[in-house]
């Protein structure tokens, strides 16, 4: 048994230590090592990065408005088709094996067929690439969690002569909630993934993903690292307010 | 029957004793100040004897246990087991153990979880098969070897977890709470089978309950724990001898202990009410 | 999944498996009749909203054309897997797609398995010593919480160097290193999560036996695993498989399912239905790698008799 007080500073300063470490071996090897011309140090990364700040914000917002759109049209529709599936058993029949298969393929390949559909100049293909990334998580999650409340809650509420309407309200929609949260915070990184990788596969000539490549394949890698840092950022952004929000949603909940 | 006590001790050198503590104690470091969960423990247990520890939650006696397997290590004291220190002792396989929930690995069959103490001690595949075969028979479950645990009820998962204890014929066995989780009559059923098992194997055993009947009914002695800070505040002979049948329960004798443990038992809380 | 003891009927099992296949065909045939309909109903230059009058492309369309270039029929799409792939005597466009789909699939095999390795590594490491998963777990999570993958065209031109520097470096490893970076994390998490599992019992019970680490590994913490890892391991095969197609086209590989796609979809005004056999090819992908990753579930179900049980 180790004391409480230092494993819990131990906890913090052991990914702070991994991650110096890790900065430094990556500078070291660029600085004396072999290292690819396409590998630049982390200073050249970072200051390449304050440097053209004003343009990666610019590709910032674009891939993180469509991952936004994405994960706020996906979560609506999985709340709604969740609500559907819960209450009528054909509905979940037919959707299950569908969601099913939809977690495992790679939805980003849809993108070209899309940017047919809705011409090459919209950013539709990558929203609703976004959109189908976001609704699997959601949509898993606040199924399982419609069908999760407890056998005593029901029989407590049954025996209190509660309507239906009055059960939903009271204990259904309580009960999932945390689910929902949880789902919200998975589907917002793969909301993000989706929407910059989508980039790769078509489309008008901007976001963070065809920035990277455009600049990975002429040769500014410490642009196109600067650019990765700034998925980077949009992927910690989504997740912080997303896991703050399920923080304070599932506050009171068991477990 | 106190002559009895003063004779085992006088008798009893270091080796002939199975448990041998003398002021134990254990504390565990927490945020809010340690937490003593256990203060000058002194107990003998000796060679083939039953000994039961009960008490209210909290008293310890779960943890006494533990410091016996070596599961936890006392911070204060001294702890042999048969002569050696619990460590040497555990290492040396010189107890078997058993807990509340059976414990038996899902994906094993219950000859395999029988077997797993042996195997892990690198006996023989042959000797193994027939060892497993014994201890099916002596805890009644021979028809059922091929089955998984899951297809077991709670009462017959039990008696695998005691089978798998017994399996390499320790002198000892610790039992925490083996039946706590049974219903009454699976419970008195087991109690019976296990002081049959007991005699028939010679071991010692320390068994861990909450329940005063069954302390009387199984046990030599019977150690009466109290929580804050845990420790022994009263030792009690049962002087039932060695036949433990359902008659027994019947006698006045049994009667009378049972009253007696649970009058020591009642008295803790107070005590303690008082001293605060 | 249910709470049914391992021994009941597995008939009842298969039933409910069939079952879901037919419900899922009849999605599937609803999911194309409905667009069928939309696209009888639907205009044929599609929705826009806030067009500008006599400005071309202006606006934002909110739902597709429906004419025949943009959304081809579903028999079109059918039809067009038997025709050859790019006219005359080319093969048929269903055989190009399967051997686009055999190629991306071994690469994605390969990083599967360099990541199952590797995310095995991390877990077996975090789970021996909680100072490693205090320093690793979280960049390991932050790994995956960001678009990380953005880095894939990155890797290429590093391996193409690594390949000019006189070390073989072909571009399908790329692929496939890029691949195995999206399949190891749920491995690594699930690995650990998984030989944590064992209850607090069973390791006191291992220790009580004197068992060293190995056996305790090996009889205890291994095994008990199982429940968490098929699960790691399936959605690290769909991960790899998105891997290896999303770095296929990053990086321009060609021969691929991913690059057939981008490359179809590019004459998809003159050849509509074509751009949909790699589709349908990606889709089968995916299916057949999370399939073979359960077909292993079916060699170890006796280690997954907890499941139903806890």
């Amino acid at each position: 048994m180790r004391g409480a007080v230092p494993t819990g500073w131990l906890r913090i300063a052991a990914p702070i230590v991994v991650g110096v470490l890790g900065a430094f071996a990556w500078a070291l090897y660029v600085e004396f090592g072999d290292a690819p011309r396409a590998l630049p140090g982390p200073a050249d990364v970072a200051s390449e990065f304050v440097l053209r700040w004003g343009i990666i914000w610019d590709e910032m917002l674009i891939t993180a408005t469509n991952a936004a759109i994405g994960l706020a049209v996906g979560t609506v529709l999985a709340v709604i088709l969740a609500g559907l599936s819960a209450t009528w058993r054909p509905i979940d029949g037919m959707l299950a094996p569908l969601v099913a298969a939809l977690a495992v393929i790679p939805i980003v390949a849809i993108t070209p067929i899309l940017n047919t559909m809705f011409g090459a100049s919209s950013q539709f293909g990558r929203q609703a690439v976004a959109t189908i990334a976001a609704f699997i998580p959601v949509f898993v999650n606040v199924l399982r969690g419609l069908r999760q409340t407890r056998p005593v809650h029901r029989d407590l509420l049954r025996a209190s002569a509660a309507t239906g309407g009055q059960t939903f309200r009271k204990l259904t929609l309580p009960t999932a909630v945390p689910y929902l949260m949880t789902g919200v915070r998975v589907a917002a990184s793969l909301a993000v993934i989706s929407a910059l990788v989508a980039e790769y596969f078509g489309g008008p000539a901007d976001g963070v993903g065809t920035s990277i490549a455009t600049f990975a394949k002429s040769g500014r890698a410490s642009l196109a690292w600067a650019y990765v840092g700034g998925g980077i950022l949009i992927g910690l952004a989504f997740f912080l307010v997303t896991a703050l929000i399920e923080r304070i949603v599932t506050r009171h909940a068991p477990d | 029957m106190t002559t009895d006590t003063t004779l085992a001790g006088t008798a009893s050198t270091g080796a002939a004793l199975a448990v041998s503590a003398s002021g134990v104690g254990k504390v565990f470091p927490a945020k809010a100040g340690d937490v003593t969960a256990l203060t000058g423990v002194d107990l003998e247990v000796r060679a083939g004897e039953f000994v039961s520890l009960i008490g209210p939650s909290g008293c310890g006696k779960s943890t006494l246990l533990r410091l016996i397997a070596d599961l936890d290590e006392a911070t204060a004291g001294t702890l042999t087991i048969f002569g050696k220190p619990a460590r040497r002792a555990r290492i040396d396989q010189d107890y078997g153990i058993a807990f509340q929930q059976a414990g038996l690995l899902p994906w094993r069959t219950v000859a395999d979880n029988i077997a797993l103490p042996l195997e892990l001690h690198k006996v023989p595949k042959p000797d193994r098969a027939r060892r497993v075969a014994e201890l099916a028979e002596l805890v009644g479950l021979s028809d059922f070897v091929d089955r998984y645990p899951d297809q077991l009820s709670g009462g017959m998962q039990q008696r695998v977890a005691i089978a798998r204890a017994l399996a390499a014929s320790p002198k000892l066995l610790l039992m925490d709470e083996p039946f706590g989780a049974l219903d009454e009559m699976t419970r008195e059923y087991l109690q019976g089978e296990l002081t049959r098992i007991a005699a028939e194997t010679g071991a010692a055993v320390v068994f861990v309950t909450h329940s005063i009947p069954e302390a009387v009914f199984l046990s030599d002695r019977v150690v009466v724990m109290s929580p804050r800070p845990g420790r022994i505040t009263e030792v009690i002979e049962t002087g039932l001898g060695p036949v433990r049948d359902e008659a027994l329960r019947e006698t006045p004798a049994y009667f009378a202990k049972v009253t007696e443990v649970r009058e020591a038992l009642h008295g803790a809380p107070t005590q303690r009410a008082n001293e605060r | 999944m249910s709470s049914d003891p391992g021994s009941l009927p597995r008939r009842r099992t298969r039933g409910r498996g069939w079952a879901a296949v037919g419900w899922g065909v009849a999605g599937v045939l609803l999911v194309a009749i409905l667009w069928e309909v939309y696209k009888f109903l639907g205009p044929s230059e599609g929705v826009v909203i806030g067009a500008v009058e006599g400005e071309a492309g202006s606006g934002v369309l909110i739902l597709p054309r429906t004419h025949d270039r943009a959304m081809p029929h579903v028999w079109s799409m059918l039809i067009r897997l038997g025709e050859p792939t790019s006219g005359g005597a080319t093969p048929p466009l269903v055989v190009s797609v399967a051997q686009a789909a055999v190629m991306t699939l071994g690469m994605a095999a390969l990083g599967w398995l360099i990541g199952v390795a590797v995310g095995m590594l991390l877990g077996l490491a975090m789970q021996r010593w909680k100072l490693v998963e205090w320093g690793l777990l979280p960049w390991i999570v932050v790994s995956q919480i960001v678009p990380l993958i953005a880095f894939a065209p990155v890797v290429n031109v590093i391996g193409n160097q690594i390949d000019r520097s006189g070390i073989p470096w072909p571009q399908w490893l790329s692929v496939a290193v890029i691949a195995s970076y999206l399949a190891f994390f749920p491995v690594a998490v699930g690995a650990l999560r998984g030989l944590e599992a064992p209850d607090r019992i069973h390791v006191d019970l291992m220790r009580s036996y004197a068992a060293g680490y190995w056996s305790t590994l090996v009889r205890l913490r291994l095994p008990a695993s199982v429940p968490h890892l098929l699960p790691a391991l399936r959605l690290a095969a769909a991960n790899a498989v998105l891997g290896a197609v999303v770095a296929e086209v990053s990086i321009g590989m060609r021969g691929g399912i991913g690059r057939m796609l981008i490359q179809f979809a590019g004459q998809a005004s003159s050849d509509p239905a074509a751009p949909w056999g790699p589709m349908f090819g990606s889709i089968a992908l995916g299916l057949i790698a999370a399939g073979s990753v359960a077909l292993i579930g079916f060699g170890l179900t006796k280690y997954r008799r907890g499941e139903a049980a806890a």
